[in-house]
């Protein structure tokens, strides 16, 4: 079911998801929960949720099985797939990424409060791509933001990541299309799917 | 159909499907999406009490009325209800009552770490404990079944990675409760009922024998049950533990417990003869394994397994490398660049800000309290001397200031907390006279946990209107006579409210009011700053706020998206170089 080979395996993919609070990353990885559930496929989520502050790292482990799935959780180096929305979130977890796994970063940067105070400095530019080369990992960088801010709607920024996942995995974008439909609102789900098609099409040229 | 849902909901359509018709929680992660959810469903009345006790005090009038009911509560929250615990565990009840306590491994969101299969023991009930959502649905109505069944409460424990993981569960099309709800001729029994030493001697008898049947049942309860794998390894585990454990030892034969309290002891040990290693996998303190180790039986268990932390396939691969069941995982060593951390902070435009803010500039030493406001304590502000326990800071405050001090002494606690637990201390300090300063911070709502209702903001769970209880009136009736209302984005006010209620003998409150900024999203404007006139000295940087930002020229800038026109980082600027500009709000 996709396209690095765990799957083969033992029947299992493993997707991490990372983002800042507030940037809808917890939504993505609903989204592909819920496309894995209508795929048939058996399915565990977890998160740590339940503080509303915003700013704060966030990140959700989802995974797909053909057989059932024991741990929501997986360990470092066992995903299959890394969806980032912010550039310093990508580099935190790129551990919990297998050699050849495919990483989807949105490269917006979101400077924590130690950074804005002057105490810590953010990443210098070129250190997000050297350092999943070094890992021997497939990395996919874009813009969501810019993406989503262009279709008229910045939060559409987490489509635009599933919709470049999307074309790695095994389902049909019209399961994709359905679940988008149940988990945005009604007057938002065409921004939605223009902005997953724009994401499906950006990893069509990887 | 199967249908993906957290423990948290899951627990709430069981508590539906199997007929419970008074609920009532205090919100506390990671419990409160159960009350939330199950406030959807029709037929029941769901509340939010305003702390644990008086949840599970409501629970408890409901089930010795002969009906179903459920409280929840995280896990410190069974701290606060242990009294209640204790005497209903004596009493016992007519309708079915599930307690359900909600763990914490690893402290994503709590003061201390604690095991609350101890409070079964402790009080001699039994506890449930299921390891996925569908467990969780189905686990309700056996815990109810048991708790008529066996006239006792009975715990039903989760812990974070069950209550918030989403995994499958069956349901059914068109579920509904069983049973009729109808309300029934009270049930009179006082010696069951009326705990006063005379019936509780009588009661402790009943108590303790029916642990034994307890014990006897959990022989053949359907959760407790032997998966036969490979006999050189036997894993008694339970709880999100045994998910990992089945992850890890693949091959292993299993004896999953879903019933913590108590121990089938025959089965156990019926178990232990057929594997030639037996080890036990759980999370947190060895509750299970000193158990089965008083029954005569060979285990290990903590020798490997840590007591301190949250669990993971990864630790309890760790457990089996250092139990010589597994070659270590080869990972190559991966060398990270340096990187900013980002703990959560209090929001850009949060009005906790400016009271921490003018807090940290007067010196005081500010005795605090559990909610967002804890993020205080985060440098810049630096602001908060103190933590404890839900409404600790205004029993604190006042014993700092009657062993006495040099500096100034300030209590500080939120809304929903107040409600909870500091007005009783509040109480204490007017009746025993301190010279305590005490702030309320009013901003109406339950934020840390997702701004859940409370007694302050006119409206109930299941979202009717209802009255307000006024700060204000509340401690001027409990007698304080210097009560200050403030609004926390104005700093002057904040510093005049403190230095006048320092200078004021006997107990002042400040009230600190205005609406959490997350909650209504409000944006007066953004903060503008003028390049000319800014000289990079950095006050404005001390708020602690995200979209304040030194730039590379060490000028500086504000981040727009984040902004919302608080104004607290322009009334610290010496150099008047920002302004507001107003927008529309959102």
């Amino acid at each position: 079911m996709s396209a690095t080979g765990n799957g083969a395996r033992t029947g299992t993919t493993n997707f991490f998801v990372a983002g800042v609070g507030g940037q809808g990353a917890l939504l993505a990885s609903d989204i592909i929960a819920e496309a894995g559930m209508e795929a048939d496929l058996d399915v565990k989520k977890s998160e740590i949720h339940g503080m509303a502050q915003r700013a704060g790292s966030v990140f959700s482990h989802v995974r797909w099985g053909r057989n059932k799935v024991d741990a929501p959780l997986f360990s470092d180096g066992e995903a299959d797939f890394l969806l980032s929305f912010e550039i310093v979130e990508a580099l935190r977890w790129q551990p919990v990424l297998k050699k050849g796994g495919i990483a989807i970063v949105n490269t917006q940067k979101i400077y924590p409060v130690a950074v804005a105070i002057g105490n810590q400095s953010y990443p210098e530019d070129g250190v997000l791509e050297a350092e999943f080369a070094a890992g021997g990992q497939k990395l996919i960088s874009l813009n969501a933001d810019d993406i989503a801010r262009e279709l008229g709607n910045v939060r559409v920024a987490n489509s635009v990541i599933v919709g470049v996942l999307s074309r790695f995995l095994d389902v049909s974008p019209s399961v994709w299309r359905d679940v988008l439909a149940r988990r945005v609102p009604a007057r938002a789900l065409d921004v939605n799917l223009e902005a997953f098609y724009r994401g499906r099409e950006l990893s069509a040229d990887v | 159909m199967k249908k993906l849902l957290s423990g948290n909901e899951a627990i709430a359509l069981g508590a539906y499907e199997s007929g419970v018709k008074v609920a009532a929680a205090y919100p506390g992660t990671p419990s409160t999406e159960i009350l939330e959810n199950l406030a959807k469903y029709p037929g029941l009345w769901a509340e939010w009490s305003p702390n644990e006790k008086v949840a599970l005090d409501v629970a408890i009038g409901a089930a010795y009325a002969g009906q179903r009911a459920l409280a929840t509560m995280k896990m410190v929250g069974l701290n606060v209800a242990a009294d209640s615990l204790f005497y209903v565990a004596y009493t016992g009840l007519v309708g079915g009552l599930v307690i359900v306590t909600a763990d914490d491994p690893g402290m994503h969101s709590s003061q201390n770490e604690q095991d609350n299969r101890q409070y079964a023991r402790f009080a001699k009930v039994p506890m449930v404990e299921p390891s996925d959502s569908q467990e969780c649905k189905d686990f309700v109505g056996y815990a109810l079944d048991i708790s008529e069944r066996f006239d006792a409460p009975v715990l039903l424990r989760t812990t974070t990675r069950v209550a918030h993981s989403q995994t499958a569960v069956e349901v059914e099309e068109r579920s509904g409760p069983q049973g009729d709800g109808e309300p029934k001729s009270y049930k009179r029994d006082k010696a069951k009922y009326v705990m006063v030493p005379g019936y509780a001697r009588a009661r402790h008898p009943v108590v303790e024998q029916r642990l034994k049947d307890l014990a006897e049942f959990a022989e053949t309860f359907e959760g407790n049950r032997i998966e036969w794998g490979s006999p050189d390894l036997g894993i008694i585990s339970g709880g999100i533990a045994y998910q990992y454990a089945r992850e890890v030892f693949k091959d292993a034969s299993f004896l999953k417990l879903g019933m913590s309290y108590p121990l089938p002891e025959r089965k156990i040990k019926e178990f232990a003869s057929k594997v030639k290693r037996l080890l036990v996998v759980e999370d947190l303190d060895p509750f299970w394994e000193e158990q089965v180790r008083l029954m005569g039986v060979e285990v290990e268990g903590k020798k490997y397994f840590p007591m301190i932390g949250e669990f993971s396939p990864d630790v309890v691969r760790a457990g089996a490398v250092k139990a010589g069941l597994m070659e270590e995982k080869a990972l190559a060593p991966v060398e990270l660049p340096e990187l900013p951390g980002r703990p959560p902070i209090l929001c850009p435009g949060c009005r906790h800000r400016g009271v921490f803010f003018v807090l940290s500039k007067l010196k005081a030493v500010v005795n605090g309290d559990i909610g967002c406001y804890a993020l205080g304590v985060n440098p810049p502000l630096a602001a908060v001397d103190t933590t404890g326990c839900m409404g600790a800071s205004f029993g604190v405050v006042h014993g700092v200031n009657k062993a006495g001090i040099v500096e100034r002494a300030v209590g500080v606690l939120g809304d929903s907390t107040f409600f909870h637990s500091g007005i009783a201390p509040l109480i204490n300090i007017v009746y025993n006279g301190s010279n305590s300063t005490t702030i309320i911070l009013d901003n109406h709502t339950t934020a840390m946990t997702g701004h859940q209702e409370n007694p302050g903001t006119g409206r109930t769970l299941l979202g009717e209107p209802t009255d307000a209880i006024d700060i204000e009136n509340l401690v001027r009736a409990i007698g304080v006579k210097d009560v200050r209302v403030v609004d926390p984005y104005d700093l002057k006010a904040v510093e005049a409210a403190l230095k006048g209620a320092f200078a004021t003998e006997g107990p002042s409150v400040i009230i600190a009011t205005g609406p959490c900024v997350l909650k209504t999203r409000e944006k007066r404007g953004v903060i503008v700053v003028d390049g000319e006139r800014c000289n990079g000295c950095g006050l404005c940087l001390r708020v602690g706020c995200a979209a304040v930002v030194r730039a590379s020229d060490k000028l500086v800038r504000i981040d727009e998206l984040q902004c919302t026109g608080c104004t607290l980082c322009m009334q610290t600027c010496a150099r008047k170089a920002m302004s507001l500009v107003e927008q529309g709000g959102r």
